[in-house]
């Protein structure tokens, strides 16, 4: 399916000239797929530790409303970032709470952390339909910015896109090369045998979803921020689960987990473009791309069931008390 | 005085019926608060959102109207959470249904026999049915995560009904609007209690409670359910197939949100529009938990839900408060509910030294 939109896609572009079209389509892809990197780099890390927090939709949620609040009001935008990153961790520290402290099904308050984000999201925003922010400034690299074709698509971006670039090799040099790192990964294959080592295990595992969710947040405060920019309910529009499945797509690694944003991001702006172009197929089908992909890369990875039990963190989803 | 928790022996049955309540009480504690910060009087906003829509029949008529889908999808669910089949996506089954169930009543516009509802009802049931298998598909063949998979084609379905009522579903006579014809009078359900919207669709809710109730405490399957959720290991040692289990708990899922969902359309709203559900079916995930995924409490639980909507708009109206609140009402009942879950299998205990502390 997606090869023939591709195709399709390439047959309308014979018409108009290719670089016009393309720069700003790369572009484009780039601001659609940034939100999914930080989502989903987050959750990864999230489940390293051995926890699967469901509930990154509420907290993107949250981070987007929050943040749009804070630039509005104050147009800094480190503090809208910033603001959409505590707001995001905030709500992970109600998760981590429950689920670390109170013994709480990781499955189900997660469920209800999205529920309650999606309702929060919607009150606290309920004044702010409509209102206009032009998006946070673009930060032209110098010179590099200046390479033709090369330049426009990667080096004219706003501070958050380099952003997720950078937190991506931070992320992988953490798990791969650092200490903490391989701890974290400890406490996510056997919390007992961390525990017995005597790493503190649901302190470690504060931390991971903390993260998780302060990458949620800036996630969010992306899409409000950068990508729309402006603020509507529920404008996530289900990436929160979207990131949440590029996590097991990616095999929890943050390689193929940046790789899997791009080519989700790649879906997204390819269908807007298709619909932009009045390709004959009705709207609502084109935005079905997305979702149907998601469900199709789950399907052809989960299939593999060795790979993903290799790869998967083997505690996630268990509650940890360290009385038993 | 450190609090810590102390491991039950056993797990304590009073904290599993006495939680809902404790979680209730939180939640109108957070509600009292959450409302003094939207600059209103507590007990006015308290009193619009959980007396004032019951004062009357009608109030209690629509308490049936909107607890009707949370029930039947709530009772169903909660045999899925049960084994651990995570169905979340009853939304899109239910939107699933509405679409086949609202196909078949267009079809047999302007028929008038006592066929046609019948007919819309298994279309409804049969069209939730096929949204489910597909993540049970997926799941048993290529063992997908059945979270992601029923909920990105919740997406799906929402969509598809979108497509078709500003296309070929769309009312030809409707000025253009994205809606279908409004059904023919064969097609809608009949009125229980005159004067109000209570529809027949409550009936088949106590029904469904009824029927699962037996299903679960006297059936076989219901037996294997039990087991595959408490001890999967048991459970496969007895030779229980886990994958019969998750094509019948999502199949029950999606047959019975298909049919609220056809309820829905043939009921309060009589025709397909874009949007047909206020989120039932993700609603549905806090009223099997509240009702401790047990069919009976899920008709006390979603009866407590279809108060908070019928609350938040009562409150739209008289207090000009946001309809938001319902969500967040809800959501913190979910959350205080898991948080006092944990009395279940743990008490709380004082240690007057850390150092006694044994973790």
């Amino acid at each position: 399916m997606c090869l023939s939109v591709i195709g399709f896609a390439l047959v309308q572009l014979r018409d108009f000239d290719m670089i016009d079209i393309l720069i700003p389509a790369m572009i484009t892809i780039i601001t659609a797929s940034t939100p999914l990197v930080y989502a989903a780099l987050g959750e990864m890390i999230t489940e390293k530790s051995g926890v699967l927090n469901l509930g990154v939709e509420g907290m993107m949620l949250m981070g987007a409303v929050t943040g749009f609040i804070a630039v509005t009001q104050t147009s800094s935008v480190t503090l809208g970032i910033l603001v959409a990153m505590c707001a995001g961790a905030g709500m992970s520290l109600i998760f981590a709470v429950l689920v670390l402290g109170f013994q709480a099904t990781q499955v189900a308050t997660g469920l209800a952390l999205t529920i309650f984000g999606i309702g929060l999201s919607a009150l606290i925003g309920q004044g702010l339909v409509g209102v206009a922010y032009e998006g946070i400034p673009k930060l032209p690299i110098p010179l590099l910015s200046d390479i033709p074709f090369i330049g426009p698509v990667l080096f004219e971006h706003d501070i958050l896109v380099y952003g997720s670039f950078v937190i991506t090799v931070l992320v992988s040099w953490f798990l791969r090369k650092t200490r903490a790192g391989l701890i974290l990964r400890a406490v996510g294959d056997s919390h007992d045998a961390a525990h017995a080592i005597g790493y503190p295990v649901i302190k470690i595992r504060y931390l991971a979803i903390l993260f998780g969710g302060a990458m949620a947040g800036i996630a969010g405060g992306y899409l409000s921020l950068a990508y729309s920019p402006l603020w509507i309910e529920n404008m996530s529009a289900g990436r929160g689960w979207i990131a949440l499945a590029l996590v097991v797509f990616a095999t929890w690694r943050p390689g193929r987990v940046f790789f899997g944003a791009y080519l989700f991001g790649g879906i997204t702006i390819l269908q807007l473009h298709a619909q932009a172009m009045g390709a004959g197929v009705p709207s609502q089908v084109m935005s079905m791309l997305p979702y149907l992909a998601t469900i199709f890369v789950l399907v052809l990875i989960s299939r593999d069931q060795k790979k993903i039990k290799m790869n998967s963190p083997a505690c996630i989803g268990q509650s940890f008390h360290p009385s038993t | 005085m450190i609090p810590y928790l102390e491991k039950r022996a056993e797990h304590s049955q009073t904290m599993v019926y006495l939680s809902p309540f404790i979680a209730l009480a939180l939640t109108m504690l957070g509600g009292i608060i959450l409302f003094s910060m939207l600059g209103k009087s507590p007990t006015q906003a308290m009193h619009a959102f959980f007396v004032a829509p019951l004062t009357n029949l009608y109030g209690w008529a629509e308490l049936g109207v909107k607890a009707s889908p949370l029930v039947l999808i709530g009772v169903a669910l909660s045999i899925g959470f049960r084994a651990g089949v995570w169905n979340i996506g009853a939304e899109g089954q239910l939107t699933l249904g509405a679409i086949c169930g609202g196909c078949v009543a267009l079809w047999f516009y302007q028929v008038d026999s006592v066929f046609v509802l019948p007919l819309m009802m298994i279309g409804g049931i049969l069209g939730g049915m096929f949204w489910a298998s597909i993540p049970a598909f997926f799941k048993t063949h290529f063992n997908a995560n059945e979270i992601l998979t029923s909920l990105m084609l919740t997406y799906v379905a929402l969509l598809l009904l979108s497509l078709l009522v500003h296309g070929p579903l769309r009312d030809p006579d409707g000025f253009n609007f994205p809606e279908s014809r409004i059904f023919h009078e064969a097609a809608t359900l009949p009125i229980i209690l005159s004067g109000t919207r209570l529809h027949l669709g409550a009936i088949f809710a106590l029904i469904a409670v009824g029927g699962i109730w037996l299903l679960l405490s006297k059936s076989l399957i219901g037996f294997q359910v039990k087991v595959i959720g408490q001890a999967p290991a048991a459970g496969r040692h007895a030779g229980f197939s886990v994958n019969r289990i998750v094509w019948f708990t999502l199949l029950l899922g999606g047959g019975l949100a298909g049919l609220a969902g056809i309820f829905e359309v043939s009921g309060p709203i009589g025709q397909l529009l874009p949007s047909i559900s206020p989120g039932y079916g993700f609603t549905a995930i806090i009223v099997a938990f509240v009702g401790r995924l047990h069919p009976v409490g899920s008709l006390f639980a979603g009866l407590l839900i279809a108060l908070s909507y019928l609350g938040g708009e009562n409150a739209q109206i008289t207090l000009n408060l946001p309809i938001a609140v319902t969500g967040v009402f809800q959501g913190m009942l979910l959350f205080f509910l898991l948080a006092c879950d944990v009395l279940i299998r743990y008490r709380i205990r004082f240690s007057s030294a850390s150092g006694l502390r044994h973790d």
